[in-house]
């Protein structure tokens, strides 16, 4: 009997691949163990066409494998709907320290020099889950997750 | 079984249910494979992105809505023979999704009004006998927002910016408008689906879809559509206009070049 809190624990040691400084449990995408036998990891993707949803699928593969947990499955959960809050707040943080303004209600800040005199360029970014902002005080262009 | 047979073609759909969640997937396809030709064309990078971040959204839905038509029906080996390979007159979408980048103001355009016209459509699947295709819509109603919020933005600016650019909007208005009555249409497609508990009947939202669109309209410099139209239709039937042939050429090349192709 595999233990959950190792699986997710393995899961845990797995990094988003657009946004490394983080895994892919405080990001939200594992949702849980399930309760058959053997087990799957439920996942949800973040966003319907994000390539990366795909890589993950596979790096989980990969290190279930690795671990030899080769009979436990991958199961696409799509409801409820992956929403930003579930990052958790460590992850916020990171997200700051990484570049990113980290999603949530406050005025979009800076992470470079934490100013909130900012500007919108475009509301789709490098990636589908982020729009491109730029600081008006440091003039650096950065990246904000976008509340979804 | 001959390569024809295991790489190229698609059965046709025989359950109601599959009918409908096929002409979704349609429009999804075809509308995020025009927005993809905009890849390294917008006007400006951050444009470029938006258009390119939504052609992968609908792309991405077209995608889960393929995958799942093969779990109600067995119509191909896998979803990208399903996608890619039919003849022409086995896509089910829309003529609208097919029109043309004829420039920036006819894509905000189309985008608004297909855009504003799917969140209906998806809303109305919300409560869908069919939890799956619940949930894929649930999921793809996020990002229907956002595309709503970024076309509608443009549409106002470019209504309401140069003289050139509301002449362009207005061009826009007046090619495309002919074409919204079909994405509307009640057709047996939908009220087969709608006897089946799949979807609610989207359709009767029309007259709140028109006034929301003239409001918006009116606000970006005045615009009206055209009074006197008579909306083309057919795409449904798989009966459409030579727009949706180039796409096809362009889309299918690779597939049918080289079937059973993979990375």
């Amino acid at each position: 009997m595999v233990d959950s809190t190792d699986l997710l624990d393995l899961m845990a040691e797995i990094m988003d691949p657009e946004i490394p400084v983080i895994n892919i449990v405080e990001l939200g995408i594992v949702r849980g163990i399930d309760d058959s036998t053997p087990p799957n990891i439920i996942i949800t993707p973040t966003y319907v066409g994000c390539p990366a949803t795909d890589m993950i699928s596979e790096m989980i593969r990969e290190k279930l494998d690795a671990a030899g947990h080769g009979n436990i499955g991958i199961k696409n959960q799509l409801s409820p709907a992956w929403t930003t809050d579930w990052i958790t707040k460590e992850a916020h943080e990171k997200l700051r320290i990484y570049g990113i303004d980290p999603p949530g209600d406050h005025t979009p800040s800076c992470p470079r020099c934490g100013s909130t005199n900012t500007k919108l360029i475009s509301e789709f970014g490098s990636t589908p889950c982020k729009a491109l902002h730029a600081c008006k005080d440091c003039l650096e262009p950065f990246d904000r997750f976008k509340c979804h | 079984m001959s390569v024809a047979e295991k790489y190229i073609g698609a059965k046709l759909p025989t359950k109601p249910e599959t009918v409908y969640i096929l002409r979704l997937a349609d429009n999804a396809l075809i509308l995020g494979q025009r927005l993809s030709e905009m890849c390294g064309h917008g006007p400006e990078m951050e444009l470029d992105m938006a258009m390119t971040n939504m052609s992968l959204d609908l792309i991405g839905q077209a995608k889960l809505l393929f995958e799942h038509i093969l779990t109600l029906e067995d119509l191909a080996p896998n979803a990208d023979i399903l996608a890619m390979t039919r003849p022409l007159e086995q896509y089910t979408n829309s003529l609208f999704v097919a029109q043309p980048n004829v420039d920036f103001a006819h894509i905000m355009l189309r985008q608004y009004l297909f855009s504003t016209m799917q969140k209906l459509q998806y809303e109305a699947l919300l409560n869908s006998s069919d939890t799956v295709l619940a949930a894929i819509a649930e999921k793809s109603l996020k990002e229907i927002a956002y595309h709503i919020r970024f076309a509608k933005g443009w549409v106002l600016r470019l209504g309401d910016g140069t003289e050139e650019s509301r002449e362009r909007t207005s061009d826009a208005l007046n090619c495309l408008w002919r074409f919204t009555g079909e994405m509307f249409v009640r057709d047996t497609g939908i009220s087969d689906a709608v006897d089946t508990g799949l979807t609610v009947d989207f359709t009767q939202f029309y007259d709140d879809w028109l006034s929301e669109v003239k409001a918006v309209l009116s606000e970006a410099g005045g615009l009206t559509p055209p009074a006197e139209t008579r909306m083309l239709m057919g795409g449904h039937q798989g009966q459409h206009d030579d727009n949706l042939g180039h796409i096809l050429s362009d889309m299918q090349f690779m597939q049918l070049s080289y079937p059973g192709l993979n990375w």
